[in-house]
């Protein structure tokens, strides 16, 4: 499946900048699950500084704001050649070893509320099935409620308030998932929706390391599995490892964020594509 | 002079006859007045505090400035005897490097089961924002000050690898000053190799680890936390024995993707940053957020290939306490030789054997915290009250796998000069090497400390050690 990303971010700030920086992960890599067709990022009221890979192998993009800035534009865009694995990457890239997934961080330490909840998951024949059984039953305890959460809520909170966002499924899931002793790592992506094609934030899932599988991925928001609507853009062993635009900035005053995102499929020209290979 | 009974002392030996590298000194000894050397020892401490040498001792008073004591009875070396530490730290360091470069990619020790994945895995010290880097001319350790002990003649005992940022060289280079300046006699008589190229060396050898895209001279600074670190004066002084700005954190930011300092003349890029701040502070992006010393960014141009850090961050996985009993593992795995230098054999406490004979054996043992310094929160069993034996063991009980445990080694001591003459005294030694692509140099001496206290074994300067010159002759 082809799809075409157009995901601009806004920040607007009450006074002007004096001096801060933003890592961007905002550019998706060609794997077994996807090819980068195209892909450009275009910034406003910042300088680009460095283009490297980061220790999960994701493609990171260092800025600096502009002194004297009162608004930044990030705008990230791009099409991207799908194919529907039915959410399991067999291979594990990179160096990162797989035991560094287990590591719970300050977003992902079980506390009561995540010990009970693995306690309680129903026996299952095999991982995935107990896995699908985990996701489900954070479906059932974390409801999808925007603005309950932010960027600092762990997955305990989550939890315990039974609200948060596509991000605090990820970091419950994972926390459970570590929990149980497995290896589980935070993704951030696009997700192409059937019923608008505007979308205000971008999306997360959880992927666990299976021994003779792979990475298997699970999208509690949706309770599916990842299919070939679902672009990755950045791995980490949570959000803050993997979030598209994380930064520092000096000065005083407060900042105003705005998202504006569109996934939707290039159904016509893909199969055109394809015609004239 | 007396000798320590079961110590080798290495002027006199076990016995009364001076031993061969001592023979010059002895003859000069013999011939000084005490009393001016009394006297001359008193002016060697007038001439440090001018200098400016002071050490801020953690756990004194409030800003507790005071000086480390200097001894002036030299330590000396035979060139033989060195030839065999020089070659041993070499191997060393070459092991350590490529130990460090494995663990941050393949891993291919903890593949061949030659180290337990739990050891590095549990270890704090390892850090994840090293994984598939690989430094500027692959070296990780620009500067590493190797912590050696002597028990016998021919008996030479690593105790610690320090490669993450080893401090003290400034006393190698001020101790051989004042030597030249109070004794200059001392080195027409007796060939000592000099110490002094060690700044130029530095400066070369880090010049050597920039990043490829530098120009023929590369541009070096040291970053220091700030005048209220304890070892402030070594950071500027070797700033200045380099030539190099001395910068803080708030001096340097990203532009155009390198890490730029501001100076008189603008802005001006920075190719190789000897740092002296530890790596949680280093860059308040990455690691800790609330860091006034370090410098937002410089871990993202360091990752780019944009400038080189000495020593790269991350190295602590190497010189952690937990690590050090598999350093000859290490030495045989990537050098494919035997080690050249001993081990202190450790036990490890995290393994359940280890401990039970750890606690049995308290009162012969040093037991050492995994990811402690500079002497502190260690339990030496011969000289330890039953009190603080018995809250070791409460210690080692609730957390066993913080600890390691050694035999407490018969130390050589060297005289030092006091009233009532020249008195045995303990001491280690830590050599300084110098890592680059091409070559390892290391400064024939280092800093030798001295436990000032009689029988006393703990040398470091925060417990009341003191230092020594180290010769090391020429023939």
């Amino acid at each position: 499946m082809r799809l075409v990303i157009s995901h601009s971010t806004t920040y607007t700030y009450s006074t002007p900048v004096r001096h801060g920086l933003q890592e961007l992960r905002l550019r998706p890599v060609s794997g077994p699950c996807q090819s980068v067709l195209a892909w450009d990022t275009e910034i406003v009221g910042a300088t680009h500084q460095l283009l490297f890979d980061d220790e999960y192998g994701n493609r990171v993009e260092l800025i600096r704001l502009t002194a004297g800035a009162t608004e930044t534009v990030v705008t990230a865009r791009g099409e991207v050649e799908t194919e529907d694995v039915g959410g399991v990457i067999s291979s594990h890239s990179g160096h990162a070893p797989i035991w560094l997934f287990q590591r719970s961080t300050p977003r992902t330490a079980a506390g009561t509320g995540i010990r009970e909840l693995c306690r309680d998951l129903a026996e299952a024949d095999d991982e995935v099935t107990l896995l699908h059984g985990l996701s489900a039953a954070i479906g059932e305890r974390v409801d999808y409620v925007p603005g309950q959460s932010d960027v600092e809520t762990t997955a305990e909170d989550a939890l315990v308030a039974g609200a948060g966002v596509c991000q605090d499924h990820a970091h419950v899931f994972i926390a459970a998932a570590r929990h149980l002793g497995y290896p589980a790592r935070y993704v951030s992506g696009y997700l192409l929706l059937g019923s608008s094609e505007q979308q205000d934030a971008s999306h997360a899932w959880a992927e666990v390391w299976l021994e003779g599988l792979g990475w298997v991925g699970f999208d509690v928001s949706n309770g599916i599995s990842p299919d070939g609507r679902y672009v990755r853009i950045a791995t980490g062993l949570d959000y803050r490892a993997a979030a598209p635009i994380k930064g520092l900035r000096y000065g005083s005053g407060e900042e105003a964020l705005h998202v504006e995102l569109e996934v939707r499929a290039e159904w016509e020209s893909g199969q055109q594509q394809q015609r004239s290979r | 002079m007396d000798v320590r009974p079961g110590h080798f002392d290495e002027m006199h030996g076990s016995g009364t006859t001076v031993r061969a590298p001592y023979v010059d000194y002895q003859d000069w000894f013999a011939d000084e007045d005490p009393r001016r050397l009394l006297k001359k020892s008193a002016d060697a401490e007038a001439l440090f505090r001018r200098t400016g040498i002071t050490f801020n001792v953690y756990g004194g008073a409030e800003a507790d400035e005071r000086l480390i004591p200097f001894d002036i009875v030299p330590r000396i070396l035979a060139a033989s005897e060195w030839a065999v530490l020089e070659r041993g730290m070499e191997q060393r360091v070459r092991a350590i490097n490529a130990f460090l470069h494995d663990i941050y990619h393949r891993q291919e020790i903890l593949r061949a089961g030659r180290i337990p994945t739990s050891v590095i895995s549990d270890n704090e010290a390892f850090l994840p924002q090293m994984i598939g880097m690989t430094p500027p001319g692959g070296v990780y350790t620009h500067i590493v000050g190797t912590d050696i002990v002597r028990t016998g003649e021919n008996e030479f005992y690593v105790l610690e690898d320090n490669a993450r940022t080893p401090s003290g060289v400034s006393y190698m280079l001020e101790n051989r000053e004042t030597m030249l300046q109070m004794f200059p006699e001392l080195f027409t008589k007796s060939r000592v190799r000099p110490v002094s190229e060690y700044p130029t060396d530095l400066r070369t050898s880090l010049g050597a680890c920039a990043p490829a895209a530098s120009g023929n001279r590369p541009t070096i600074a040291v970053l220091t936390p700030g005048i209220h670190n304890s070892a402030y004066f070594e950071h500027a002084f070797l700033a200045d024995q380099m030539s190099v700005e001395l910068v803080e954190g708030h001096d340097l930011s990203v532009e155009d993707g390198r890490i730029v300092m501001r100076t008189t003349r603008g802005s001006e890029p920075i190719d190789v940053l000897y740092r002296r701040v530890d790596d949680d502070f280093l860059d308040p992006l990455i690691f800790r957020s609330d860091s006034q010393l370090g410098i937002a960014g410089v871990m993202d141009v360091y990752r780019a290939g944009g400038i080189t850090i000495a020593n790269a961050p991350g190295t602590g996985i190497a010189d952690d306490k937990a690590i050090y009993s598999y350093v000859p593992d290490i030495i045989d795995f990537y050098t494919g030789e035997k080690p050249l230098l001993n081990n202190v054999p450790t036990w490890r406490c995290a393994e359940p054997d280890s401990l039970a004979y750890v606690l049995d054996h308290l009162a012969e043992l040093v037991v050492k915290e995994v990811h402690g310094s500079g002497g502190y929160g260690m339990l030496v069993g011969p000289a330890a009250s039953k009190r603080e034996m018995a809250s070791f063991t409460k210690k080692l009980k609730a957390n066993p796998s913080k600890y390691i445990a050694q035999p407490t080694l018969a130390l050589s001591t060297v005289p030092i000069l006091t009233r009532a003459g020249l008195a045995p005294r303990h001491v280690d030694l830590r050599p300084f090497a110098l890592v680059s692509p091409d070559r390892i140099r290391i400064t024939p001496g280092g800093l030798t400390r001295v436990a000032l206290k009689r029988n006393s074994l703990v040398v470091n300067s925060s417990q009341g050690g003191g230092t020594k010159d180290t010769w090391v002759m020429e023939t």
